[in-house]
C-alpha cells in the first residue's frame, strides 16, 4: 500500500498552515509521481476535497500524474537555448525516442521533458538529464548522450 | 558552531577566523555553481583534493568549491590564491600540471590563461581578463573568494558585519532612512524603490509582519538570482534579516524554484548556519529581536513570479495574482503586510547599510542608482554574469564586456526583461541601460536577461516564442490574457508558418492594445511588449514572412529549404552518414542532392559539410533549383574524403 509509504510525510506537516505544495513535493519525491490513491489518502489526511488538491497540483508544471520512466531527458527551451537552437535539439530527441514532448516511451525507460529554463544559460542550448545537465548541445550530441544510457543498461 | 550574543562579537569571530589562516599560504578555489558543475567542476575539485593528498599538501593548501564568477562559458574556472591566477576551461587531467608548477613552483601554466581574441595576450589575474575588467563587481566580488556553504568565508569576508551596525547602533526607522536616502529600486523588474514598500509594511498596524525573498527566477535567459543563491547566500539572508529587523517582522520565507536544486541546498544550509551562529532565531545577538525563516520551493509556475500570485502559492493555493486594490506591502501572505524582495534586491541592502546610502546612490544614474546583474547570453562570445553599474551604455556592455558577436555575424537585437521585455536594435545601442531608460525603449530592465540576437534570429519568431511561452504560463484567470495571448500565438505562428495574410498585423495590434489594457496582472499587460518591440523595430521581417513567404533570418523551417551547391559539394559523404532522416542521396566523390520531401530541416547537414566546402547552404522565398542530371554527378579531382 502506498498510505504507509507517504504517511510519515504527511505527519511531519500536519497542524501547519500552506504545507499542501510541500506535501505534493514530498510524496512525488517517494513515489515518482502523484497517484490517484495518493491524493486521496492526503485528502482524508488534510481534510482538503481531492479536486481542489488536483487543482492546484495541475496548476504546477512540477507535478505528474503518470508513472515517469526511469530516466528523464530534459531539454530546455529557455531564450538563450532557443536563439542558440534549442528547438532542433527537441525535434532530435522526439524523433530518437519516438514520444512527444511530456510523453514516456512504451518501455518506461525514457521520460522527454520540455523545461522553460534551467538558468545554465551560458552553456546554452542545455539538456539534463537525470540530474546531470549538458551544454553546448548539438542534435547529433544529444543523440549520442542517449546511445549512452542506452548501452548503459546493455 | 559557536553562538555570537552580541553585536560586538561578530568582529572578535571574524578576527579569530582570519588570525588562524595565513594570508600567504596559498587556496584553490573551484567555481562550484551549476554552470561549471556541468562542465566538471567536481571532477576537478576532488582531483586537487586526491592530488594535494598525495603530494603531502593537504593542510598547507586549501581547497574550495566557490561561487559562481560569472564567467561560466569558460568553466570550470578556477582561481589560485594569494596571487588570484585565474585558469579557465580546466580539466582534471590539468589539476597535477596545476599543482606541480603553480602550487610548488610559483609559476603560471600559460596555457589554461585567459587568451585575448584580439590581442592574442594573456591575461593572469581575473581583473586582467576584459570580461571583469570592465565590470563594477559589489554584489559578485565575494563569490569566487567564499565556499558558499562555510559561513565562515562570510564571515571572514565582512558578512553581517551590516546586520551587527543595524542591531547596535540605529533603529528600524533609521535603517528605512537609509535604504530610502540609497534610492534602491526593485531589481526583480518593476523597479518600485525598495524603501517606500518597507515604509508602508512599517506603518501598517497589523502586528504580524512578514519579508519574503522572491528567488522565483522564472525570465528564461536569465540567472543571476541563481548565483546568488548559490554563491553567497548568507548576503541575501543579511539583507532580509535588516529588513525584517526594520519592518518588524518576525518570519520571513524565501521563494525559490524548485528547478534550482543547489540553491535550495545552498540556502537551506546557510539558514541552519546562520541559526547556530546566533544570527537568526531568538533574541538576534543577544538584541531582543526574534526572526525565523523559512524555504518554499517553487513547483514551477512562472507566474508565480508575481508578487501576489507568489503569495497565493505560498498559502498553497494554485498561484494565481490577486488584484491590487491594496498593495501586498499592506494586505499580501495570509493578508499581512509583506515585504517580497527579488534576491538581489536583498543582497544590496548589507552593502548600503555598511558603506551608506551616500555610496550607493554615487553609483548609477540619479533615477536608477547601484550595480545591476545581467545575464548576458545568447548570440555573445563571452556569455555569463556580468554586474555593471547603472547607466552604462549597452554597446559596452556587449562589445566591452561581452566581446561581440561570435564569426563575424552582425548583431541585430537585445532582449532585455524577459517574456515582458522587448528587443532593442542596433540603432539604440548607445542607450543608458537604466529602469526608465529601457522602457522608453519599448523594453523593460526585468530581472535582468540580456539575450543578444545576430543575424541568424528571426524576430517574428523571437515574438512567437515569447508569446507561446506566456500563453502556457498564463494562470487564466482572465480573458484578454488566457484567450488573448493564445490567439495571438495562433497568428504568429501562421506567420512562421508561411500561412500569414494582409490584416494579420492589425489583428495582432488590437489584441495586444486589449490585453495591455485590460489584463488583471502584470504577467498580462506586459505579455504583448516581444510583439510590440519587434513590429516597431522589425516590421520587415514581419512583412517579408507575410508577402513574400521569406524568412530574412533564414531561421523559420517551414519557409527555408537546405541545398546543396553542386558546385562546391566535393562528394565526401559526411552529410549523407549523418543525416537522421536518410533525406540524402549521394557517394564518394558524386554531387549529393537533399531530398526535399524527406528534409524535415534539422540542420544537421548544414553542421556536417566540412566548413571548407561550406556546400549546404539555406534558401528562403524561393524554389530550390532543380537537382543536377544524374549523368553530371561525378565529382573529378583527388579524392576529398579528408
Amino acid at each position: 500500500m502506498q498510505e504507509n509509504r507517504i504517511d510519515d510525510v504527511l505527519a511531519a506537516f500536519r497542524g501547519k498552515q500552506g504545507s499542501l505544495i510541500p506535501i505534493l513535493q514530498k510524496v512525488q519525491e517517494r513515489l515518482g509521481f502523484l497517484s490517484g490513491e495518493s491524493i486521496s489518502f492526503i485528502s482524508k489526511a488534510l481534510r482538503i476535497s481531492e479536486s481542489e488538491i488536483f487543482g492546484v497540483a495541475s496548476f504546477y508544471a512540477q507535478f505528474r500524474f503518470t508513472k515517469p520512466g526511469e530516466h528523464c531527458v530534459k531539454v530546455c527551451l529557455g531564450t538563450a537555448c532557443h536563439v542558440r537552437g534549442g528547438a532542433l535539439i527537441m525535434d532530435a530527441m522526439e524523433r530518437e525516442l519516438g514520444v512527444p514532448a511530456g510523453g514516456t516511451t512504451p518501455d518506461f525507460k525514457f521520460t522527454l521533458e520540455r523545461v522553460a529554463c534551467f538558468g545554465s544559460c551560458a552553456l546554452a542550448p542545455v539538456i539534463v538529464t537525470d540530474k546531470k545537465v549538458h551544454g553546448s548541445m548539438t542534435p547529433a550530441k544529444a543523440k549520442d548522450i542517449l546511445d549512452q544510457y542506452r548501452r548503459r543498461q546493455g | 558552531m559557536r553562538r555570537l550574543n552580541s553585536p560586538g562579537e561578530v568582529e572578535k569571530f571574524r578576527r579569530e577566523i582570519l588570525s588562524a589562516r595565513n594570508p600567504a599560504e596559498p587556496c584553490i578555489s573551484v567555481c562550484a555553481g551549476t554552470g561549471c558543475l556541468a562542465s566538471g567542476a567536481m571532477e576537478v575539485l576532488e582531483a586537487f583534493k586526491a592530488e594535494l593528498d598525495r603530494q603531502g599538501l593537504k593542510t598547507r593548501v586549501d581547497v574550495k568549491g566557490s561561487g559562481c564568477p560569472g564567467f561560466c562559458e569558460r568553466g570550470p574556472v578556477v582561481v589560485v590564491f594569494p596571487e588570484e591566477i585565474c585558469y579557465l576551461q580546466v580539466a582534471a587531467g590539468d589539476v597535477p600540471e596545476i599543482v606541480a608548477r603553480t602550487i610548488g613552483e610559483k609559476k603560471v601554466v600559460e596555457r589554461l590563461l585567459y587568451v585575448d581574441p584580439a590581442t592574442g595576450g594573456r591575461a593572469v589575474r581575473e581583473s586582467d581578463i576584459p570580461f571583469y575588467r570592465n565590470q563594477t563587481r559589489n554584489l559578485l566580488c565575494s563569490n569566487v573568494r567564499i565556499d558558499s556553504k562555510k559561513i565562515e568565508d562570510y564571515v571572514a569576508a565582512g558578512g553581517y558585519s551590516a546586520l551587527a551596525k543595524a542591531l547596535s547602533g540605529m533603529t528600524p526607522v533609521q535603517v528605512l532612512d537609509e535604504v530610502r536616502k540609497s534610492n534602491l529600486r526593485g531589481r526583480g523588474g518593476a523597479g518600485f524603490p525598495t524603501g517606500e514598500k518597507w515604509k508602508g509594511s512599517r506603518n501598517a498596524p497589523d502586528p504580524v509582519k512578514y519579508v519574503i525573498v522572491n528567488a522565483d527566477e522564472g525570465d528564461p535567459g536569465a540567472f543571476m538570482d541563481r548565483a546568488l543563491l548559490e554563491g553567497n547566500p548568507h548576503s541575501v539572508l543579511e539583507g532580509l534579516i535588516i529588513g525584517a529587523y526594520c519592518v518588524g517582522s518576525r518570519e520571513g520565507y524565501v521563494y525559490v524554484r524548485q528547478e534550482y536544486p543547489l540553491a535550495v541546498e545552498n540556502v537551506n544550509l546557510a539558514i541552519r548556519q546562520a541559526g547556530e551562529c546566533g544570527f537568526l532565531g531568538k533574541d538576534i545577538l543577544g538584541s531582543g529581536f526574534d526572526f525565523e525563516v523559512k524555504v518554499h520551493k517553487g513547483a514551477g509556475a512562472f507566474v508565480c513570479g508575481e508578487s501576489t500570485a507568489l503569495m497565493t502559492a505560498l498559502e498553497g493555493r494554485p498561484g494565481e495574482p490577486r488584484p491590487k486594490y491594496v498593495r501586498s506591502n499592506i494586505k499580501g501572505l495570509w493578508n499581512r503586510p509583506s515585504v517580497l524582495n527579488n534576491v538581489e534586491t536583498w543582497a544590496n541592502v548589507p552593502l548600503i547599510i555598511n558603506n551608506g546610502a551616500d555610496w550607493f546612490a554615487k553609483i548609477g544614474t540619479r533615477t536608477s542608482t547601484g550595480t545591476k546583474i545581467f545575464s548576458l547570453v545568447g548570440k555573445i562570445n563571452n556569455t555569463g554574469l556580468v554586474e555593471v553599474p547603472m547607466g552604462i551604455r549597452l554597446r559596452d556592455i556587449i562589445y566591452g564586456i561581452g566581446g561581440g558577436i561570435p564569426g563575424g555575424k552582425k548583431f541585430k537585437a537585445v532582449q532585455t526583461g524577459g517574456p515582458s521585455g522587448g528587443c532593442i536594435p542596433g540603432e539604440l545601442l548607445d542607450l543608458e541601460v537604466g529602469f526608465d531608460e529601457l522602457t522608453k525603449a519599448g523594453s523593460m530592465m526585468g530581472s535582468g536577461g540580456m539575450i543578444v540576437m545576430d543575424e541568424d534570429t528571426c524576430m517574428v519568431d523571437v515574438a512567437r516564442y515569447f508569446i507561446e511561452f506566456l500563453t502556457d504560463e498564463s494562470c487564466g484567470k482572465c480573458v484578454p490574457c488566457r484567450e488573448g495571448l493564445r490567439q495571438m500565438h495562433r497568428i504568429l505562428a501562421d506567420i512562421t508558418k508561411g500561412r500569414g495574410k494582409e490584416g494579420d498585423l492589425e489583428i495582432l495590434e488590437e489584441l495586444s492594445e486589449t490585453a495591455v489594457e485590460a489584463s488583471l496582472c502584470a504577467l498580462g499587460k506586459s505579455a504583448p511588449n516581444p510583439f510590440l518591440s519587434t513590429l516597431r523595430h522589425f516590421r520587415n521581417e514581419y512583412e517579408a514572412h507575410i508577402r513574400e513567404k521569406r524568412c530574412p533570418a533564414l531561421s523559420c523551417k517551414d519557409l527555408i529549404s537546405y541545398w546543396v551547391d553542386p558546385g562546391k559539394c566535393r562528394g565526401c559523404m559526411s552529410c549523407l552518414r549523418k543525416c537522421p532522416a536518410g533525406a540524402i542521396d549521394g557517394g564518394k566523390k558524386k554531387i549529393h542532392i537533399i531530398s526535399q520531401e524527406k528534409c524535415t530541416r534539422c540542420g544537421t547537414c548544414m553542421d556536417a559539410c566540412p566548413s571548407k566546402y561550406g556546400a549546404v547552404t539555406k534558401i528562403s522565398g524561393r524554389p530550390v533549383p532543380p537537382p543536377v542530371p544524374e549523368e553530371n554527378r561525378a565529382i573529378a579531382g583527388k579524392s576529398s574524403e579528408e
